[in-house]
């Protein structure tokens, strides 16, 4: 079953690369109908009691790749592939325009197997790979429109990030000398059993380095702004909504809680590095111009709170930095297939010269006022609850300075959201944009699915849907260690 | 082609060519097919594979090396070399788990023999599924960045 979420992708994008030259449709096809598929998948594994484990090719336990299944990756896996799927159906109009539709559509898939992958693997060199698998795929997508610009992000994006991966590596190097097992759950269990201070300490912040760039935390964000507002905007949607958080906040939760045990060095480092990254991100976005590079700036910030709130540590913090996660995966792809759709009818990205157009596009509109509104805190939507229970969260960690934070920069992201929407769709409609119409059917689709989801998920503060959907990733977290046992079956 | 000197290189490189690139060729099949006895595997194979056609690309010039492989032919090898290691490791599902080596009888762990080129069941289907990927792919890199010039900026 497990297995499935990685072949199927994989099985659609080689599908895709030997026939889709020759029938465009194949790939369209395709492409939607692969992540349709697994969300409906990884929605009937919500709810699964027991750890599942999978061994590739049957090799037995420490020797072969194991495939983990546990709280954490069936919450990942529906967040995942809900947001490939919602992305999927707006490209389909979106890249009308652009040349070899169907190596987009290939890479495409390719990226949601290796996000699949990383949140199932339970072997930290496999991890590895799919890290890279996912970033070379992005990078090839980053410069899909081929100009001057794009181009220079993607290398950008793509030399940081392989520095990072190289801190990666040398960390799991110096993790296979000490325990000779790449099985993440053995290497736990080893750590526990032949305490070694020095090497975990120094492995931490290598593995800092290389996922913090993965998941752009403050000192490592300077490839993202670039990197996610000059991809095409449903790979923005992608990059923002989900990459970031499985192949950065899944991997640094992952071992850090799991595979080295969490303690005070760690939180504290958590607590800083993401209260650093609220503030930053949240100040640099006032100041953009441009729409997509707001949005960008924005998801840093929004990254910060998560972080943050997992620093905290106690279960409350987990449940609202798991809470939050999945409210601002559904509603920054939200806004960035919005702010597509805007490029693709107008093609302009300058918020100074738009204006008005909430008369000519009122779905596009509407939904991105829904997604605005969820990110920034605005009561009926899932945003505001979440960071609720992240500031109640913190004041019952006594951390009051970043309780405060939290607050205060709120405040900016609504101002710099209400900036968003004055600029672009209120306002008096420019006489250059008289004649444009709303965005395609199937845009609106997209946009319409993310914005109901991003109205629903208040609903996860419910105790009885909570206690399907996030209580387990939280137990997971909490409970450490015996993730190592609940995998090695001990 | 060797007749040709607005391509390419001198005609005693393309001489040298002519003979080494065999050679080469060979190795990396050598690399290639005995993966699973000695070292060495697809991926190297692949690449001293791709590094012999890239050897003649650079003797003869681009437009000789281009008629021989096309464009087309690469991405055709490309897709081939990932979907049947994708498919083999389907075809494990049969016997119990995805990449699981079906030549195995049930009882005998290791069906690998040393020194027997038929042996280790799917490792050498494997390794030839990810020479022809690697192989095209690298080729396919070197082809862009030769092929392709910088734009003038806008």
């Amino acid at each position: 079953m497990l297995t499935l979420f990685i072949i199927i992708p994989l099985f659609g994008a080689f599908v895709i690369f030997l026939v889709g030259k020759y029938s465009k449709n194949i790939s369209y096809f395709m492409g939607w109908i692969v992540p349709a598929f697994l969300s409906v998948l990884a929605l009937s594994l919500v709810g699964t009691k027991e750890t599942l484990t999978y061994q590739i090719g049957g090799w037995v336990q420490p020797l072969g790749i194991t495939l983990v299944g546990d709280g954490l990756s069936l919450f990942f896996l529906p967040v995942i592939n809900i947001i490939v799927f919602a992305a999927a159906v707006f490209s389909i109009p979106y890249i009308e325009k652009y040349t070899s539709k169907w190596i987009y559509f290939a890479l495409f898939l390719v990226m949601q197997a290796s996000m699949n992958a990383v949140v199932l693997t339970g072997d930290i060199f496999n991890l590895f790979i799919w890290i890279e698998v996912g970033g070379l795929a992005s990078y090839a997508l980053v410069c899909y429109k081929v100009e001057p610009e794009a181009l220079e992000s993607s290398f950008k994006y793509a030399v940081l990030n392989s520095v990072g991966l190289l801190f990666v590596l040398f960390g799991i190097g110096l993790l296979y000398a000490y325990t000779s097992t790449l099985n993440m759950a053995e290497i736990g269990r080893i750590l526990h059993e032949r305490p070694n201070l020095k090497l975990v300490g120094f492995v931490t912040v290598l593995f800092f380095t290389g996922f913090g760039l993965k998941s752009a935390i403050v000192p490592f964000h300077s490839w993202l702004p670039d990197a996610h507002s000059s991809a095409p905007s449903p790979v923005s949607a992608l990059l923002s909504g989900v990459l970031i958080k499985s192949l950065g906040i899944y991997t640094l939760l992952r071992i850090m809680f799991n595979v080295f045990g969490f303690n005070l060095y760690i939180s504290k480092l958590f607590i800083f590095l993401g209260l650093l990254s609220i503030i930053t991100g949240g100040i640099l976005a006032i100041y953009q111009k441009d729409m997509k590079r707001l949005l960008a700036y924005s998801t840093i910030s929004q990254v910060g709170y998560i972080i943050f709130s997992f620093g905290l540590g106690t279960p409350l913090g987990m449940f609202a930095g798991f809470f939050h996660l999945v409210n601002h995966a559904a509603a920054k792809s939200l806004l960035f297939l919005t702010s597509g759709a805007v490029l693709h009818v107008t093609g302009e990205r300058e918020m100074g010269k738009l204006g008005g157009l909430r008369e000519k596009m009122p779905v596009t509109a509407f939904t991105s006022m829904v997604g605005s509104m969820s990110v920034s805190g605005v009561p009926p939507f899932g945003g505001f609850w979440s960071k609720l229970v992240i500031i109640i969260a913190a004041v019952q960690a006594r951390e009051f300075l970043g309780a405060s934070v939290a607050v205060g920069i709120s405040i900016v992201t609504l101002a710099y959201y209400l900036k968003l929407q004055k600029n672009v769709f209120f306002g008096e409609l420019k006489p250059v944009w008289n004649n444009i119409k709303e965005a395609p059917w199937m845009m609106c689709f997209s946009m319409i699915l993310l914005a109901i989801l991003c109205i629903g998920l208040g609903a996860l503060l419910l105790p009885g849907v909570r206690a399907v959907f996030i209580t387990p990733a939280v137990n997971v977290l909490a409970g450490g260690m015996q993730y190592c046992n609940a995998v090695l079956r001990i | 082609m060797i007749k040709k000197p607005e391509h390419g290189m001198t005609v005693i490189v393309k001489t040298v060519t002519r003979y080494t690139d065999v050679l080469i060729l060979m190795f990396g099949m050598y690399f290639i097919f005995n993966g699973h006895l000695t070292h060495g595997g697809g991926f190297v194979g692949g690449i001293i594979v791709a590094l012999s056609f890239i050897h003649v690309m650079l003797a003869f010039g681009k437009e000789v090396a281009l008629k021989r492989v096309t464009e087309r032919i690469i991405k055709l090898c490309v897709g081939l070399g990932a979907i049947s290691f994708l498919l083999i490791g389907i075809i494990g599902f049969t016997k119990g788990a995805f990449l699981y080596n079906f030549f195995r009888k049930p009882g005998v762990d290791y069906i690998g023999e040393p020194f027997s080129l038929f042996s280790s069941g799917i490792m050498p289907l494997m390794n030839v599924a990810i020479c022809l990927a690697v192989a095209s792919g690298f080729y396919a890199i070197f082809i862009a960045l030769v092929v392709y010039k910088i734009g003038k900026r806008r």
